[in-house]
């Protein structure tokens, strides 16, 4: 195996990747116990600011190439659990944590306004366990590990959606349609994974790709594929499979819909690679066709049949869900185009795209508090009222439709590149023809926003939000920003990434 | 391709051909049953079909229970199951005792909010709820919406 794998737990620092999924975890149950609605946010703020510690301090010591291989308990792999970094999780853990302590300072106003008083512990619990398993799923490196870390976040989510239903209580029946599909992705997916062991008799992914290269291809390794993708698919929201979403964001409470967007739907698209190429390998014939004949048409129909859904919305929230599983439509065909090109653009627009959805969905929960709703007829000529909280959401929209000096730009040249690359011109095209799609959906709320009067009394005396709200907009405003310029981290952390996938294995060759 | 058919072969395997008939009937229930409960039922089953695929991978012919005896003197003749997918499936079962009972919490929900948990009856108060939007803020915007 690999040299540069750190092999002894001797001090606190070298047990980071369990202290990244142990923090959130054991910070959930305090809530409760202390049961003080009043310490429940600083606690959950505390333990993902933590996290967001741990992550950065993981992402340094791995951006140079290196492995972090973590044997829970001290039992070695394949037998024990192993938590395994390399480049492309660290990103992941980053990104997700980052979110979440963005959202946090953001939920404390907002969340008060749409979750009443007495559920706030309860909340705030849940919210923890939902970043407890995101984490989860992404620092492991035990196929079943990812399953129930899968379920942990799911639940949690589950329960999260389910807030909505103060405000509207369709929220209750978008959380269990999505707690029914969700449970059966989740159950094609340790279908497969059952398969897997079956084929190979070992859980640990590395593991598992060393044999399944050693015997090749054959049926029960092609089914499992199979069902780990569909299973995957319904969580990443792959077009066919993304009928939950949209009403599970809409009528979730605003902070969790942001939190959701921006981590849920990309941690399964990160299982989806890890799977794809480390798990089976790049080359893979049964994963190459896949991806080509499969997810490509529909990453493609999504960027076009989703966007179009998009611009015929009358309420902003909708709209920005229906954005989202197109926008997922780009990371997949940044995926599936195999080049090395390719994969940076997806995983640069994984994290382009959730600080860019963050930064619409807190918008929208800014909109929510001061007008009363989403809708166009609602925010109409908040523009002018609040004009700092409107101004964040153009710039979120502007990165949105990729325009240059935002990091929507930055994400989406790479793809057309990559696209080029291959000599695919007419998937370049069409990467931009469904990118004038995204300008028609976020001219209208731009329109709303500042060529009409205000409609209602309530938006007319509209003002900014407090600035617990707005500190964290604009953070993530000013981030769209600053990722349009300084590609450094971005780009460098992608191709990094990029490259350790397509080199196949766990980065340890 | 059939030949592989065999009696032995379609006898020696009855959990799977019993793992795929459990699946696809609760996945079946999920998608055909409108009443909430009843999709609930579905999905247990689905997920209790994958609770016997992986007992059975666990399966060594001849094997008896993974315990070793107490004064710990194993017989190396002794041919053991493997007990590694029954650890795997009593986390599994967990996590379904959770969404099942997160679910039911939900239908109670549902049945307060809506009064009413079967679907159709849900669809209508929702597109009822959706037609009057559209009304509203598609008036509010000029018929456009």
């Amino acid at each position: 195996m690999a040299t540069d794998v750190t092999q002894t737990a001797a001090s606190l620092a070298d047990h980071l990747p369990v202290l990244q999924v142990l923090v959130p975890f054991i910070a959930a149950p305090l809530t409760v116990l202390i049961g003080s609605r009043r310490l429940a946010w600083p606690i959950a703020f505390a333990a993902s600011a933590a996290a967001t510690a741990i992550a950065f301090a993981l992402l340094m010591q791995v951006i140079g190439g290196g492995v972090i291989s973590y044997h829970l308990g001290g039992w070695a792999p394949p037998i024990g659990i192993e938590y395994r970094v390399d480049a492309t999780n660290a990103f992941v853990l980053l990104l997700v944590s980052g979110i979440s302590t963005v959202v946090l300072i953001y939920a404390r106003v907002s969340v008060a306004a749409e979750v009443p008083r007495r559920q706030h512990t309860l909340f705030y619990t849940a919210y923890l366990l939902c970043l407890t398993g995101l984490l989860g799923v992404a620092v492991t490196g035990d196929a079943f590990n990812v399953f129930v870390f899968l379920e942990i976040s799911s639940l949690s989510t589950y329960v999260l959606i389910a807030q909505g239903a103060y405000r509207d209580k369709r929220a209750l029946t978008a959380a269990f349609d999505y707690l029914i599909m969700g449970t059966i992705g989740a159950t094609f997916f340790v279908i497969g994974i059952g398969l897997l062991y079956m084929a190979t008799g070992t859980l640990n992914m590395a593991d598992i790709a060393e044999r399944i290269a050693e015997q090749g291809s054959n049926r029960t390794v092609q089914s499992a594929f199979a069902f780990i993708v569909v299973g995957v698919g319904l969580k990443v929201a792959i077009y066919p499979l993304h009928l939950w979403l949209p009403n599970a964001y809409t009528f979730a409470p605003s902070a969790i819909s942001a939190f959701l967007a921006a981590t849920a739907t990309k941690v399964a698209v990160y299982v989806l690679m890890r799977f794809i190429f480390t798990v089976y390998q790049p080359g893979f014939p049964f994963a190459v066709n896949t991806l080509i004949v499969i997810i490509i048409p529909f990453a493609v129909l999504a960027m076009f049949a989703a966007s179009f859904i998009a611009v015929f919305q009358t309420d902003f929230k909708r709209m920005l869900a229906y954005s989202s599983v197109a926008q997922i439509g780009y990371i997949l065909l940044g995926i599936g185009l195999l080049s090395e090109t390719g994969l940076t653009a997806g995983i640069a627009h994984l994290f382009n795209h959730a600080i860019t959805k963050a930064t619409l969905f807190m918008g929208v929960g800014a909109f929510v508090l001061r007008a009363g709703g989403s809708f166009y007829d609602r925010i109409e000529g908040l523009g002018r009222t609040m004009p700092w909280t409107s101004a964040a959401v153009v710039i979120g929209g502007l990165s949105l439709i990729g325009v240059p000096g935002t990091a929507g730009f930055i994400s989406k040249w790479l793809l057309v590149q990559a696209a080029l690359e291959k000599g695919w011109w007419p998937v370049a095209m069409l990467i931009v023809a469904s990118s004038l799609l995204a300008v028609v959906y976020v001219w209208r709320v731009v329109e709303a926003l500042y060529l009409k009067t205000p409609g209602t009394a309530a938006a007319a005396a509209a003002r900014d939000v407090p600035l617990g709200m707005l500190l964290p907009l604009w953070g993530m405003a000013l981030a769209t920003i600053y990722f349009g310029f300084d590609t450094n981290l971005t780009l460098g952390a992608s191709r990094t990434a990029a490259q350790a996938l397509l080199a196949g294995g766990f980065g340890a060759h | 391709m059939f030949q592989e058919f065999t009696w032995e072969f379609i006898v020696g395997h009855m959990n799977y051909w019993l793992f795929i008939v459990l699946m696809m009937t609760g996945l079946y229930v999920v998608v055909a049953r409108g009443n909430l409960v009843k999709k609930l039922v579905g999905l247990n089953i689905f997920q209790v079909s994958v609770f016997m695929l992986y007992i059975s991978v666990g399966k060594v012919t001849g094997g008896t229970a993974p315990i070793f005896p107490t004064d710990m003197k194993i017989d190396p003749d002794v041919i053991y199951s493997n007990p590694l997918p029954h650890v795997l499936i009593l986390t599994a079962i967990v996590v379904g005792i959770a969404t099942t009972s997160l679910a039911l919490a939900l239908i109670v929900r549902i049945r307060e909010a809506y009064d009413t948990i079967e679907e159709a009856g849900i669809l209508e108060i929702e597109s009822a709820i959706c037609r009057e939007e559209n009304r509203i803020h598609g008036e509010a915007m000029g018929g456009r919406g």
